[in-house]
């Protein structure tokens, strides 16, 4: 590998203790994220797609360090962050957009000074900087100034999810995880975000972690895509080598679900159903965990779990189907 | 033949502290048995609001129906008494709500829930309730069906959840289906699920659908027949095929190119409608789409587009349909 990559998780782990015993040891677990590993060049996004409670969201949340790693460390430009010791410093370079933009901003405080508590945070502006800086965010995130005076519930659902991307600009963080920043936006407001976002990335030569359960609108915006069921990464691709031949039943299963909207395409398309139930993220898990829904499964899918392998051209899948090709 | 539904010229408003919010305008259009149609449109746009008059839920006051009439069969539903209206609901209307989790009982196990509308409308005892509900469950895929008849809400997935309420819908073979965003909440691969088990179900039973989404994919999933509609108004309607490949609004231009296509071979950037749907309260003159459209004329500014038809079956409330209006210049789909 030539160059260094920005960002790089290895091995990362995050269990949740559903259960504990007598003493406060914890005797069972939820393996939200589980032995995930993967790296991301500078000016690059990486799109995370699955379905609801994959741990989409969690690995987000535990490389930012708002929840501590169980197992696993993430690389900052080759350093290993330690989310106790250098937090704030790791705050400065990575930053996060959230979901939910009505819930993500206090209702108490005013629009500029959301954007410009990071600045105070971090001693970055002395408080006449700070208000030029709080227009010149405003203005690179297509609001007016006057709206720095303004709460947040004076916005709409688009204008939130902006001032969410100046909050998270405000440090010029060089990383930004995007947990799931259109999905609670209408159709015509979420292109608009979208776009926003991919000038940013132009202009300021931001990477980006997208994670997303909408694959067209991640296909759009990704370089690569990986695609994660229970807790792994089960295929890792460049977006469009994932979308035109994806390996894993799963992420064919996937595909083949996402509505076109196009009368005469969707009359014509054949769809790969799922059947079966999720197996549970608990303990006692031996082997391939969607073989209960995969409707290739081989005897050995139960015995051996399949491991994240290159199958040629960056393409890796986790499936002993492919591998065995 | 004869629609199944009709609605004529149906406007609902709100009377708020802020003044009247025009929620719908005039909303017209009807519903042919075993048909499946689908109204498209953001939040806000009256499209709830639309099917929860047909069902009579909403609230009055602050909710007034200005103008207008439903006709069900031939049946005026807003002259309807509330015990008239309770005889329709769950027995010849079925409706499918946006929020499994929210709007199941969560202290009624869900084959009381199921069963509450087949003894009340159909007459049925107990026994034979407790048979058609476990049939019911099996029909709509829900595995061990008399086992998961005693399980509350919360012992269920959230698909399975909806699937629980498409059977509450189904429960007396309605004559037609109100779905609500019945997918918005779930996952890709639940969604085609549900959506093929509605699909079936059309053709099985003949059973009329109204599908409500903000999906583009969802309708064109489902439904022969679209209506888009935009601040409270419809904007364009027509066959599905002409509603995705002839659009002639411009908001339906914005919608359609708005959305990435999963199958587009090439990656170029996402066209956006500019600007946010328009205050219900501050209502602009003229077309209510002219402040976002970038083809507004100066018409468009002052008189609301009469309906003009732009094919068979195929109506559009825009300016640019004139005969002097300017065409687009390019072709713009």
């Amino acid at each position: 590998m030539g160059e260094q990559p920005m960002i790089e998780v290895r091995n990362l782990k995050k269990y949740f203790t559903t259960r504990r015993d007598f003493f406060g040891r914890p005797t069972a677990y939820l393996k939200a994220v589980d032995n995930v590993s993967f790296s991301i060049a500078k000016g690059e996004t990486l799109g995370l797609v699955g379905e609801s409670g994959c741990g989409k969201s969690t690995t987000g949340r535990t490389m930012i360090h708002l929840y501590q790693p169980t197992a696993g460390e993430v690389l900052l430009n080759g350093k290993v962050v330690d989310g106790k010791k250098d937090k704030k410093q790791l705050c400065r370079e990575m930053q996060m957009i959230f979901q939910d933009p009505y819930a993500s901003l206090n209702p108490r405080m005013m629009v500029g000074d959301i954007i410009g508590e990071p600045l105070a945070i971090h001693h970055l502006a002395s408080a006449s900087e700070r208000t030029e800086r709080i227009v010149s965010l405003l203005q690179m995130v297509g609001l007016n100034p006057e709206h720095a005076n303004r709460f947040p519930h004076e916005f709409s659902g688009g204008q939130r999810q902006r001032i969410g991307i100046a909050r998270a600009l405000a440090v010029n963080p060089s990383f930004i995880i995007c947990d799931e920043p259109i999905s609670a936006l209408d159709v015509s407001i979420q292109a608009q975000v979208v776009n926003l976002l991919e000038d940013l990335q132009d202009k300021l030569g931001l990477t980006y972690l997208f994670i997303a359960h909408d694959l067209a609108m991640v296909k759009h915006i990704s370089s690569r895509v990986a695609v994660m069921y229970l807790g792994k990464i089960i295929e890792l691709a460049t977006a469009d080598e994932l979308y035109r031949h994806p390996q894993h039943p799963y992420t064919q299963a996937l595909l083949s679900a996402i509505p076109i909207p196009d009368p005469d395409v969707m009359a014509n398309r054949q769809r790969i159903h799922l059947t079966g139930d999720v197996v549970s993220l608990g303990n006692s898990s031996v082997g391939c965990a969607f073989r209960t829904r995969c409707h290739c499964a081989m005897p050995l899918c139960s015995e051996m779990e399949p491991v994240l392998l290159d199958g040629g051209a960056k393409h890796m899948v986790a499936c002993h189907l492919v591998q065995k090709k | 033949m004869k629609p199944l539904l009709d609605v004529q010229n149906l406007s609902v408003s709100f009377d708020t502290y802020a003044g009247e919010v025009k929620a719908t305008q005039n909303v017209s259009f009807q519903v042919f048995p075993g048909e499946a149609i689908g109204i498209v449109g953001e939040s806000g746009c009256g499209k709830s609001v639309t099917a929860h008059s047909i069902m009579q839920l909403i609230a009055i006051p602050p909710g007034r129906y200005s103008t207008g009439k439903i006709l069900f069969a031939g049946d005026d539903l807003l002259t309807k008494t509330e015990d008239d209206m309770a005889n329709i609901r769950g027995n010849d209307i079925g409706m499918i709500f946006q929020d499994p989790m929210t709007s199941l009982n969560p202290v009624l196990t869900v084959g009381m829930q199921i069963s509450e509308s087949l003894v009340r409308h159909q007459q049925m005892n107990q026994e034979e309730a407790h048979e058609r509900t476990v049939e019911l469950l099996h029909l709509v895929g829900i595995p061990f069906p008399e086992q998961r008849i005693n399980h509350y809400p919360h012992q269920f997935s959230g698909g399975m959840r909806q699937r629980v309420m498409i059977a509450i819908a189904l429960a007396c073979s309605p004559k037609l289906l109100i779905a609500d965003e019945p997918t918005t909440a779930l996952d890709v691969t639940m969604q085609a699920q549900i959506l093929d088990l509605m699909k079936d179900l059309q053709s099985q039973f003949n059973t009329a659908i109204i599908l409500i989404s903000h999906d583009l994919g969802v309708i064109a999933t489902l439904c022969s027949r679209v209506i888009v509609m935009y601040a409270g108004k419809i904007a364009e309607e027509g066959k599905a095929q002409d509603i995705f490949h002839h659009p002639q609004h411009p908001y339906t231009w914005g919608l359609l190119q708005s959305v990435p296509r999963m199958d587009a071979t090439e990656r170029e950037k996402l066209r956006t409608i500019e600007g946010n749907p328009p205050d219900l309260l501050h209502f602009p003159v003229g077309c209510p789409f002219h402040p976002r459209c970038s083809y507004a004329m100066k018409i468009c500014t002052q008189r609301y587009p009469d309906k003009t038809m732009a094919g068979d079956g195929h109506s559009v409330h825009c300016w640019l349909q004139h005969p002097q209006a300017p065409k687009p210049q390019k072709e713009v789909w």
